[in-house]
């Protein structure tokens, strides 16, 4: 169980990870000042809270493994094979619409999952899940607000979103896709069966692109599926190049400290 | 040489009561282009977001202010600055000024 | 300092014959510490003199953003990402906090932007400088903000207002910015022979350029004298210059790293240190626009600034759009 535990933690911790390294990508490049702040601040929520993920995850390892690693350890000395994060995740920023869906998407299925998360059997997920959840309501109003403005601002902002919206809807799939890890943990009691949390998650998202005056997108076919996603270690080119950047450092001086 | 005026966002002056004042301070001004951006651009830039403060943001332009010579405070400073990370690094002794 | 040279407008300092009655009161005023507002009467100079100040200042902290920002993906442990990424975002805040000060005086946010981007304007020439290696992000901190901190704390003391009031609440906000420089150095300078040399080597490219900070000598400082009359430039060039360098050089000693000055040596008599001729032509270079980084900072900026007008119109359209339903609503 622990092997599985430690698996599924480092989807979420890794999944916060590689958004709050996109969203850093933004700073001092921002549309205006306030902005440039605002998603910031999102991007340190997101890696205070992969940084509490990669810390139990280490944690956890060590139970099964004899020894753990610590939270930089696991951050930047995995390739990309190892990394569990979804692939909307890893996805470029591209313009401010694109950075705004990938985060509508993904806010609202976090917030969903933390709801749940924060009921886990296992308490450390539970403790981290609920100080996550307070961070990420205020995500899910954010992007909300953003994609709404945008959908329903001018002809070219509107335009730039639904392309954003539509480019990415095929990396939603992913995040209720369930593998046998997580009907494990469900069967536990520690996670949910990510796939319950779809149809809630279609209605809200539907919600704002009908307030926002975009079309919900309909193609169907989702990447990452079949056991072959980010979440199994199976990413897009993407990844790699975020990792190796992330990592120059502590790759280039093997044993330094910082 | 003027900007565009169809990209230029109003300036709001933000107020702000922390959780231990009992009247709102103002704190600052921001630009935002609508309220509710306002509000919430006042908790990233002038509270650091914490929990249980309130805000209120009125556009600049709706505030009216007396004459010069019996001038109340507009801007006040913020008493308190919520750090979202207090890195507070212990310096050692022997190194001054800092 | 990040406002540099800052052009009063004035071909010499105003003295009592110059002035009219309004100008003696209000520098009365000035000289017994009378804190102007918004609303007050002041002199044009002294109000252009301080939009250009204050602006100056507010761009610095923005361009600032960028040779940071530089090492955010970068940063070599969680933690440090953690720190860097709010560092910066500080920056931002203290940008804005600055232009909300330089608004009071009659501009728009949205008009000193374009001034910048027109090249009209200056920002500190510290930050058209590159950042090669993680230690410069140590070296920047270290140098840079506590170059900044010693002349901000004085500005907490200046005679408009709004601008005294943003230094304070930007002080409050500093010391931790000095500290984590310091402290990423320490890391390196207690590391491997590579860190401590990464060190040093920031130290050698960027002690020149922090001391060009503090702006020519007082000698031919020519507004700075009309400055200090109005309390808005409160220590001369020199004499900050001067503290810095006394205040710096043992703490590089602390960190075991050399100071690239072969002239640098302690007076006992005068109970300073002595130190080597600065290299103006390359200060003088760099505000004209040919330092390492001077174009490629204002092409980042003014792309982003135009790359996001899209979102800024859209925003303004939105909230257009809803006043509409709600005044059709209400009727």
């Amino acid at each position: 169980m622990d092997a599985l535990l430690f698996d599924y933690v480092l989807r979420l911790g890794d999944t916060d990870l590689v958004l709050a390294q996109r969203l850093g990508e933004w700073v001092g490049k921002g549309p205006v000042l306030e902005e440039d702040i605002a998603l910031t601040n999102v991007g340190l929520d997101l890696l205070g809270q992969a940084r509490l993920w990669l810390g139990y995850a280490g944690e956890v390892e060590a139970r099964f493994a004899g020894t753990g690693r610590s939270e930089d350890e696991l951050a930047y000395l995995r390739d990309g094979g190892a990394y569990r994060n979804v692939l909307l995740a890893e996805q470029p920023n591209g313009d401010y619409a694109a950075t705004t869906a990938r985060q509508f998407y993904f806010d609202q299925a976090h917030a969903l999952l933390l709801r749940e998360l924060a009921r886990s059997r296992d308490e450390r997920v539970a403790a981290i899940a609920a100080k996550a959840q307070k961070e990420v309501a205020y995500h899910v109003d954010r992007s909300a607000d953003w994609v709404v403005r945008l959908g329903d601002g001018t002809e070219e902002s509107h335009a730039r979103m639904q392309r954003a919206l539509d480019d990415l809807w095929t990396y939603t799939g992913e995040l209720f896709a369930g593998d046998a890890v997580d009907a494990k943990l469900a069967e536990a009691g520690i996670a949910p069966d990510p796939s319950t949390l779809r149809d809630e998650w279609r209605a809200n998202v539907g919600a704002v692109i009908a307030e926002a005056t975009l079309t919900f997108p309909t193609a169907e076919w989702m990447q990452g599926g079949r056991g072959r996603g980010g979440k199994q270690g199976v990413h897009t080119e993407h990844l790699g190049h975020l990792l190796a950047e992330m990592q120059f450092l502590q790759r280039g001086y093997p044993g330094a400290q910082w | 040489m003027s900007p565009a005026l169809d990209d230029e966002w109003p300036l709001w002056e933000i107020f702000i009561r922390s959780q231990h004042g009992l009247a709102h301070k103002h704190v600052g001004s921001l630009h935002a282009a609508d309220a509710a951006m306002a509000i919430q651009n006042a908790r990233d830039v002038y509270t650091r977001r914490n929990e249980g403060v309130s805000i209120w943001a009125v556009r600049s332009a709706d505030v009216h202010a007396s004459a010069p010579g019996d001038r109340e405070p507009l801007f006040e400073p913020a008493n308190d600055k919520v750090y979202r990370h207090p890195t507070f690094f212990p310096m050692p002794d022997d190194v001054k000024h800092i | 300092m990040y406002a540099q040279m800052v052009d009063t407008g004035l071909r010499k300092v105003q003295d009592a014959a110059d002035m009219t009655p309004e100008e003696r009161d209000f520098q009365a005023g000035i000289d017994a510490d009378y804190k102007v507002e918004p609303k007050d009467w002041m002199p044009e100079a002294y109000r252009r003199t301080l939009i250009r100040q204050i602006q100056q200042h507010a761009h610095s902290e923005i361009v600032g953003m960028l040779p940071e920002g530089n090492w955010i993906g970068r940063a070599p442990t969680l933690k440090r990402k953690a720190i860097l990424m709010a560092k910066v975002q500080d920056e931002g805040g203290h940008g804005l906090y600055l232009y909300a000060a330089a608004e009071t005086l009659g501009v728009t946010r949205d008009q000193l932007i374009a001034d910048l981007h027109a090249g009209k304007v200056k920002y500190s020439s510290i930050f058209n400088y590159p950042t090669l290696t993680w230690a410069d992000i140590g070296a920047i901190g270290w140098l840079v903000d506590g170059a900044a901190i010693m002349n901000q704390i004085p500005l907490c003391r200046c005679s408009y207002g709004p601008y005294a009031r943003a230094m304070i609440r930007i002080c409050k906000e500093e010391s931790f910015h000095q500290r984590q420089g310091f402290d990423l150095l320490m890391t390196l300078c207690n590391g491997t022979a590579e860190q401590k040399a990464m060190a040093q080597d920031a130290l050698d490219r960027w002690w020149w350029p922090s001391l060009m900070m503090f702006g020519p000598p007082d000698a031919e400082s020519v507004h700075s004298a009309q400055s200090s009359r109005w309390k808005i430039k409160l220590l001369s060039n020199d004499e900050l210059r001067q503290r810095f360098v006394d205040q710096t050089v043992p703490q590089a000693d602390f960190l075991g790293l050399k100071v690239p000055d072969p002239d640098l040596r302690w007076n006992e008599a005068s109970g300073h240190y002595d130190f080597g001729a600065i290299d103006w032509a390359e200060f003088h270079a760099v505000l004209k626009g040919n330092g390492p980084c001077n174009k490629e900072r204002m092409r980042t900026r003014v792309d982003a600034w135009e790359n996001g007008r899209w979102v800024r119109e859209a925003a303004v359209a939105h909230a257009r759009k809803r006043a509409a339903r709600t005044a059709r609503q209400a009727a």
